[in-house]
C-alpha cells in the first residue's frame, strides 16, 4: 500500500518522469484524437500505426548496415514517422485512383505494412545482437524500459503537438466541419489535411513507447469518443478528451509500475475504455441515462396534457365528464384512464370524491386551458401556415405540441388572435380517430 | 450580357464573353473518374440577378458550382470572377453548401457556424473575437434565428440550418452568392425567409446563383435561368429561355406528367395576362 502511494503521487523520480511524460502524450492524443474522430479519419490513425512497424525495421536494418548499432531510438522514430506517412498516403492514392472505398483501402494497406513488418522483425532477430534490439516492445509499449531522455522527448514532442493544434483551433475546426465550405473560402485543405495526419502521426510515433503500436489508435480515439457524451462544443470535447487522456495514461503507468509484467499501454486503453463506458451511461450531453430521464419527461408531460385535455373537451361538447367519455377519445384501456386520473388527482387537478364524474379544480381548469389553447393555436398555426387539410390537423399536433415553447405559443398568440382567448377547436370535436 | 434568343441555342465556344460579368465560364469540362459531368459549359451570368440552375439528377449542377470554386478538378476550360480566376476574388464570392454535405452533429453551435463566414477575413492562427461574434450575431437576426444563436446545430430543424447556412454567407458580406439547394426540404415559411433574404441582397446589386429543383416556383423566384444538362441546353432571363421547348431539350423524357402539367398551366396563366 505505501509503495501505491509512493507512485502514484509521484514520489519516485524515475516513475515521476515517466508519468509526466505519458500524461502529456495523453493529452495531445486527446486533442488529436478529437479532431481526427471528427474529421472521419479515426482509422487512417490505425493505418498509421500499423505501418510504423515496417518502418523501424528498415530504419533499424539501415543503421546497421551503416555501421552502427541500430539502437538510436531517434531514428527508429523518424522511420516510424515516415513509414506512417507513407501509407496514409498510401491509402488517399489507392482510394483516388481505384474504385476501391475507404474502408477496403485502409485494411489493404494497414495488413500489408503489419505483415512487412513482422518479416522484418523476422530477419532482425536472426541478425547478430538482432534479439536484443527490443523492437518487439513497440508492438505493445513499454513504460519500464523507458529512460529519463525518453520521457523528456516524449514530453516536449506531445508539447509541440498540443500547441500546433491549439494556434490552428479554428482551421482545424472548419475543416472538420465542412471542407468544402473551407475550399471556397481559399482554405487549402488538402495542406490542412496533412497537417492533422502529421500530428496524429506524431502522437502514434511518441505513444509507441508507451502505450505500442497497437494500442495506440484506442489512446487516441476512446478518450475523444467519451468526451462526446459530455458536451456540444467542441473546444470543450478538445479539454475534456485531453484530460480523460492523461487520466488514463497516469493510471496506466502507475499501475503498470506497481504490478510486475503489467503493461502500461494495456492498463492506459483499459482505463480509457472504463471511462468511455461510464460516459456512454451518465454523459450529460447525449449518455443514456439522461436520454432516458428526457424521454421519461416527455411522456409524463404528454399524458398530462392528454387526460387534460380530454377532460376539457368532454366537458365542453357535453358538460359532463364520465370515466366512459374519456375511455372514448383515445385508443386508452381502462387501467391507463384510472392511472392517468389518479396522477392527476395527486397532482392536484381533478377532485376526488365524484364516483365515475370527473370534476376538475381551480388548478386543474387552469392547467388544462393552458393545454387546450396550445394546441387550437398549432393546429389554427398548421392549417393556415402548412397547408394541411383540418380533418388531419389533430393527430400532428399532438406530437408537435408537446414540445412548444412559451416564445412559439407568444407568437402564435400574436398571430392569431387575442391574447387569453380560447379559440374554438377548428374540428369536430369527437372519438379518436381509428 | 449577351443576347440569347428565342431558341436559345447553345452558346457557341469562344464566343465573346463579358469582363464585367460576376462570374464567367469559358468551355469548362468536369470529369469524375474519367466519365464526363459537365461538358463543354460555356456561360456569363450577368451582374444583380437572382439567377437558377436547373436539370435533372445527375446533369452536374452541384458540379457546376464546385467546379467554379475550384473545390473539383477541371480538364479544361477556364472560369472568371469579374474577368479574374477565383483565387484573386475569393473574398467577394460566398458558397453555400448542400445542407446534407455536412454532419449536423458537429460538436458546434449556430452562432460558431455562421463565425466561419468571418474566417477568411480573420486569417491564421487568429482566434474568433467579439467583433466577429458581433457580426455573426447580425447575421443570425437577419435571417430570424437570433433567439437560437446558442443551439446545437442537430438540434435545429432542416429550415433553420439551411438558415444558419445562409446567414454564414450573409456574414461573408460578399457580390456573388453560390448556392447549392438552400430551398431543398424546407417548410413555405422558411422558403420566404430565405427568398425575401435573397432579393434583398438582389436589391443591392448583388448577384446570386442557386442550384434549384423544384421546376413549379422557378417563375416566381427567379429571374434568370441556366438549363443544364451536362452542357448548358440554355441560358437566359426566365421570360425568354424557360419554355416548355427548352424543358423538354433538357429533362428529356424524364419531365414528369405533374411538371408538364404545371408548366401547362403555367403558360395559359401567363397567356392571359398577356392576352
Amino acid at each position: 500500500m505505501d509503495t501505491f502511494w509512493r507512485v502514484l503521487l509521484l514520489q519516485d523520480y524515475n516513475t515521476r518522469l515517466v508519468v509526466i511524460g505519458t500524461v502529456l502524450l495523453g493529452i495531445a492524443a486527446g486533442s488529436v484524437g478529437s479532431l481526427l474522430l471528427l474529421r472521419k479519419r479515426a482509422l487512417v490513425g490505425d493505418v498509421i500505426s500499423h505501418a510504423t512497424l515496417p518502418g523501424v525495421g528498415v530504419a533499424f536494418l539501415l543503421m546497421v548496415m551503416m555501421g552502427g548499432t541500430g539502437r538510436w531510438s531517434i531514428g527508429l522514430l523518424l522511420g516510424a514517422a515516415i513509414a506512417g506517412v507513407l501509407a496514409a498516403a498510401l491509402v488517399l492514392l489507392i482510394k483516388r485512383t481505384t474504385m476501391l472505398r475507404d474502408d477496403a483501402a485502409m485494411a489493404i494497406v494497414m495488413s500489408a505494412a503489419f505483415g512487412l513488418g513482422i518479416a522484418l522483425l523476422g530477419v532482425i532477430q536472426d541478425l547478430p545482437n538482432g534479439n536484443q534490439a527490443g523492437l518487439e516492445s513497440i508492438i505493445y509499449g513499454k513504460t519500464a524500459s523507458m529512460v529519463q531522455a525518453d520521457a523528456i522527448g516524449i514530453g516536449i514532442a506531445a508539447i509541440i503537438v498540443i500547441l500546433i493544434s491549439a494556434a490552428l483551433y479554428k482551421e482545424f475546426r472548419l475543416l472538420c466541419f465542412d471542407d468544402h465550405f473551407a475550399g471556397s473560402q481559399g482554405w487549402p485543405v488538402t495542406t490542412l489535411d496533412l497537417a492533422l495526419l502529421l500530428l496524429g502521426t506524431a502522437v502514434t510515433v511518441i505513444g509507441l513507447q508507451a502505450v505500442g503500436l497497437i494500442l495506440v489508435l484506442a489512446f487516441l480515439i476512446i478518450p475523444a469518443a467519451a468526451a462526446r457524451y459530455w458536451t456540444d462544443r467542441l473546444v470543450i470535447m478538445m479539454v475534456i478528451s485531453s484530460l480523460l487522456g492523461a487520466a488514463s495514461a497516469w493510471f496506466g503507468v502507475t499501475i503498470s509500475a506497481l504490478v510486475p509484467r503489467m503493461p502500461a499501454g494495456a492498463v492506459i486503453v483499459l482505463s480509457a475504455s472504463a471511462i468511455f463506458m461510464l460516459s456512454l451511461v451518465l454523459g450529460s450531453r447525449r449518455g443514456l441515462l439522461v436520454r432516458l430521464i428526457r424521454a421519461r419527461g416527455i411522456r409524463h408531460r404528454t399524458n398530462r396534457q392528454h387526460i387534460l385535455r380530454a377532460i376539457w373537451e368532454c366537458e365542453e361538447t357535453s358538460g359532463k365528464v364520465c370515466r366512459g367519455d374519456l375511455l372514448k377519445r383515445r385508443r386508452w384501456t381502462q387501467r391507463e384512464v384510472d392511472r392517468l386520473l389518479r396522477k392527476a388527482r395527486s397532482r392536484g387537478e381533478i377532485e376526488s370524491a365524484h364516483g365515475e364524474e370527473v370534476v376538475l379544480t381551480e388548478t386543474g381548469q387552469e392547467a388544462a386551458q393552458v393545454v387546450v389553447r396550445n394546441h387550437r393555436l398549432w393546429e389554427l398555426f398548421l392549417i393556415r401556415h402548412a397547408d394541411i387539410a383540418p380533418t388531419h390537423v389533430d393527430r400532428d399536433a399532438d406530437e408537435i405540441e408537446h414540445v412548444l415553447g412559451v416564445e412559439l405559443v407568444q407568437e402564435l398568440e400574436a398571430a392569431l388572435g387575442p391574447e387569453g382567448s380560447l379559440p374554438s377547436s377548428p374540428h369536430v370535436l369527437g372519438e379518436a380517430s381509428p | 450580357m449577351m443576347a440569347t434568343n428565342a431558341s436559345s441555342v447553345p452558346v457557341v465556344p469562344g464566343s465573346e464573353h463579358d469582363a464585367t460579368a460576376p462570374l464567367s465560364i469559358h468551355d469548362m469540362t468536369v470529369a469524375y473518374h474519367r466519365k464526363p459531368v459537365l461538358w463543354d459549359v460555356d456561360l456569363d451570368v450577368p451582374e444583380g440577378q437572382l439567377a437558377c440552375i436547373i436539370g435533372p439528377n445527375g446533369a452536374g449542377k452541384s458540379t457546376l458550382l464546385k467546379a467554379c470554386l475550384d473545390l473539383v478538378p477541371r480538364i479544361s476550360g477556364e472560369v472568371q470572377f469579374w474577368g479574374e480566376s477565383i483565387s484573386r476574388q475569393r473574398g467577394r464570392v460566398a458558397y453555400v453548401p448542400q445542407r446534407e454535405s455536412v454532419d449536423w452533429d458537429f460538436p458546434v453551435n449556430a452562432l460558431d457556424v455562421v463565425a466561419m463566414g468571418t474566417y477568411r477575413r480573420l486569417g491564421w492562427c487568429r482566434p474568433v473575437g467579439r467583433r466577429q461574434r458581433s457580426a455573426a450575431m447580425e447575421a443570425l437576426e437577419r435571417v430570424d434565428l437570433a433567439d437560437l444563436a446558442g443551439r446545437q446545430i442537430s438540434q435545429l430543424s432542416g429550415g433553420q440550418q439551411q438558415r444558419v447556412f445562409l446567414a454564414r454567407a450573409l456574414v461573408q458580406d460578399a457580390d456573388l452568392y453560390l448556392m447549392d439547394e438552400p430551398f431543398a426540404s424546407v417548410d413555405a415559411s422558411t422558403e420566404q425567409a430565405i427568398l425575401s433574404a435573397l432579393r434583398e441582397l438582389r436589391s443591392q446589386g448583388r448577384t446570386v446563383i442557386c442550384v434549384h429543383h423544384d421546376l413549379q416556383t422557378v417563375q416566381e423566384s427567379f429571374d434568370w435561368v441556366v438549363m443544364l444538362n451536362m452542357r448548358v441546353v440554355a441560358a437566359g432571363s426566365i421570360e425568354d429561355t424557360f419554355t416548355i421547348e427548352n424543358l423538354r431539350r433538357t429533362y428529356g423524357g424524364r419531365l414528369t406528367l405533374l411538371d408538364q402539367a404545371a408548366m401547362a398551366l403555367g403558360r395559359a396563366h401567363r397567356g392571359e395576362e398577356e392576352g
